[in-house]
């Protein structure tokens, strides 16, 4: 092979291996990309974060559907060993649909710090999700919680008339997340003490 | 360049060999040293991550907490998995790539020499940085390999450092890929047009693709969970409005298509010994590139069905139930291919052909409990279960591991100039093969009967069949030594000589160089018929 067959070898390999790093750039962004484009995917299907309401519906005059009685079960859990007491106090009630209802959660800080926590709802099946509407909750906001502090939260909810004719029972489940700032937390450093 | 040489100097070859001492390992930029360096590097990292497997075995010899600790046993199977993947199967394909795509496409060395030097020497730094872990306060990653978030954040000191061997392991990979790629593309000799390419080869095109497109996704992945941890970002934190099950999407998007990367060489070897030793053509050669492409496209779109019991739609779950129930077409296409090939033919039953049939056999039967995972409703059942390590481990270690030995028998009297020697191969391949079916057939029946995956203690009616796996996992560890002695006795260059095409029904152009091959060949292309 002659010299100049060989350089012009080296070249287009060159060429080829720099048109591949692109491809290997363009897929890394393709892994960041992958994020918003899950939000996209969750909102359509409706599950996951996507479509997760942390603002009040719009209060409806809803048609109060008396043949049909729905169980709606209410569940509290807490995030990483926070050291919180979070319960709700009824566990299921039964509604007709179309028809607004207030229960209670109950939570205290069991720190001797301030605490703020954020709850993040979630509602299975997921078919439900679309039609159990939150008028009135305490995730909506951010909820600062002094020293030992306990205080009952209501949510006003209700399960829309749209709900699929099969679904007769509704968990709305609530996680508490430890959100004070860091560097402030009183909350169990989880980092540390894993092993 | 290291291939400067040219047409004239071409009589001076012969005294054109290594540099002498040590560093030649270092500085080599040869593709046959290379390709060395990986196969070595890669036999390291198999018996390092098979000791690891006989500390997983020998706890769960017995119900109970016998022998380590469980947060041992877990650094234990996260190990195992991330040293057997990135540094014993992945590393061995490119050492078979490096030794053979050059010769048999009629190159005098790969496209990018410097770069293939820098691809391996990352390697042992990053298996350093891996493995330096176990050494550290908290001890090495516990959490599986698949590193799933929130868990994956507890990590101890070792975080960093897993993060960065991945890093490290993904870039070298990839630089190992852009340099195959552009060496099939623009090295073949005059002649050797695309369908002409030995299988091979074709086999490490696919897959070279593959991890140009799915390596950097990983390395995207595991920089999320390296920013979640130390830089407040929240990709995967529920509690700053990202999503843990996120992150199971993008791994398995990696996941999945690194599955066919671990397997499609191996494909390719196979369809080069079956026909050297059934002394007649591959049957439907053209069908098997097809199918390998097929293999590779239907990779991208059936990730979830390693995440069934996340909760999907309906329709998502049925979707990727039927995409990976597909794949069974182009794979079965394959078996039956190695099986017409096989078809009164003119058989005989050397080392590698043993293990390509032990290989064309057992895959299958990875490949049937890979379907029974496919079903949804079952897949249910199944999940984290030792069903699931039954399944993988049919197709991993008689699947890529006989394929890569079946490969090192049949080309090691190429490299090395001399036969091994066939009682002891044969014995190896027995022992490896009963070993083989006792250590993993069982772990069927205990995942179906609900042994949980990754747990060092289990339930007393498991303690059998548990025995019979840690027994013959021991067994199977220690006939590889026949194979390191095997391979130690071909280097050091003992044994018959071996002709230049080695096999009476060898083809391919790697056949028509002396043995040992020279340390340059096709300085001047060959002719292509």
């Amino acid at each position: 092979m002659s010299e100049e067959q060989q350089q012009q070898r080296s070249k287009s390999n060159l060429r080829l291996a720099g048109k591949l790093s692109v491809l290997v750039v363009a897929m890394f962004g393709f892994g960041y990309a992958l994020v918003p484009l899950y939000d996209v995917f969750c909102e359509i299907t409706g599950i996951g974060p996507g479509s997760v309401e942390l603002v009040a519906a719009e209060e409806q005059d809803w048609v109060v559907d008396e043949s049909r009685t729905v169980t709606v079960e209410f569940t509290a859990s807490l995030n990483q060993r926070m050291p919180w007491e979070f319960r709700a106090e009824t566990r299921t009630i039964e509604v007709h649909p179309g028809e607004p209802h207030v229960m209670t959660y109950y939570a205290r800080n069991l720190r001797d710090q301030d605490m703020i926590g954020q709850a993040i709802p979630s509602i299975t099946p997921t078919r439900a999700s679309s039609h159990l509407h939150k008028l009135e909750c305490f995730c909506f906001v951010e909820q600062l919680f002094e020293a030992g502090q306990g205080r009952y939260m209501p949510v006003r909810f209700v399960v829309d008339p749209g709900l699929p004719e099969h679904v007769d029972r509704v968990t709305l489940a609530y996680t508490f997340f430890d959100a004070t700032p860091a560097g402030t937390s009183a909350a169990v450093d989880v980092d540390s003490t894993t092993w | 360049m290291a291939y400067s040489a040219t047409a004239d100097e071409h009589h001076d070859a012969h005294h054109d060999g290594p540099a002498p001492g040590l560093m030649r390992w270092v500085t080599t930029t040869n593709h046959k040293d290379l390709g060395t360096l990986y196969l070595w590097f890669s036999l390291i990292m198999f018996f390092v991550g098979g000791s690891m497997a006989l500390v997983i075995r020998a706890e769960l010899f017995q119900p109970g907490l016998s022998l380590v600790q469980p947060e041992f046993f877990n650094q234990m199977t996260t190990m195992h998995a991330l040293i057997m993947i990135f540094g014993a199967v992945m590393p061995a394909f490119v050492g078979l790539a490096n030794w053979l795509l050059p010769m048999m496409i009629g190159a005098p060395d790969m496209a990018l020499p410097r770069v293939n030097n820098w691809g391996f020497w990352i390697l042992p730094f990053a298996f350093t940085l891996l493995l330096s872990t176990l050494f550290m306060p908290g001890g090495a990653p516990a959490l599986g390999w698949t590193m799933y978030p929130p868990l994956v954040l507890q990590t101890g000191e070792a975080f960093p450092f897993l993060i960065l061997s991945i890093h490290l392991m993904g870039i070298s990979s990839i630089m190992g890929a852009i340099n195959i790629v552009a060496t099939i593309l623009n090295m073949r000799a005059p002649g050797m047009t695309l369908m002409k390419m030995p299988l091979f080869v074709w086999s490490w095109l696919i897959t070279a693709y593959l991890l140009i497109a799915v390596m950097p996704v990983l390395a995207g992945a595991v920089t999320m969970l390296f920013t979640d941890k130390f830089f407040g970002t929240a990709f995967f934190s529920a509690a700053g409005g990202g999503d843990p099950v996120l992150f199971q999407h993008i791994f398995w998007f990696f996941g999945h298509p690194e599955v066919y990367i671990l397997i499609l060489p191996a494909f390719g070897i196979i369809s080069h010994i079956i026909p050297a030793f059934c002394r007649k053509p591959l049957f439907g050669k053209a069908s098997m590139v097809y199918a390998m492409a097929a293999i590779a496209f239907l990779s991208f779109i059936v990730w979830a069905h390693h995440m069934f019991t996340v909760g999907m739609p309906l329709a998502a779950a049925l979707f990727f139930m039927f995409a990976t129930m597909l794949i069974a077409v182009p794979t079965g296409v394959k078996i039956f291919n190695w099986l017409a090939t096989m078809w009164r033919s003119a058989m005989t039953f050397e080392t590698p052909m043993l293990f390509a049939l032990g290989f064309v056999f057992m895959f299958t039967i990875g490949g049937l409990s890979g379907l029974m995972l496919a079903i949804v409703p079952a897949d249910f059942q199944y999940h984290d279960s030792y069903f699931v390590v039954a399944h993988f481990h049919y197709v991993l270690v008689p699947g890529s591991v006989f394929a890569i030995m079946a490969g090192v028998y049949y080309w090691l009297p190429k490299w090395t100039g001399v036969m091994y020697s066939e009682v002891l191969g044969k014995l190896h391949f027995w022992l490896t093969t009963i070993f083989v079916n006792l250590t993993f057939f069982p772990m069927h029946f205990i995942g179906l009967a609900g042994m949980p995956r990754r747990i060092p203690d289990y339930a007393l009616q498991f303690t059998t069949f548990n025995q019979m796996a840690t027994v013959g996992a021991i067994g199977f560890g220690l006939s590889q030594l026949i194979f390191l002695y095997i391979v130690i006795r071909s280097v050091s260059r003992a044994g018959e000589k071996a002709s230049d095409r080695v096999w009476e029904g060898s083809e391919g152009l790697e056949f028509e160089v002396p043995s040992p091959a020279p340390y340059h060949t096709f300085t001047t292309p060959p002719a292509v018929r």
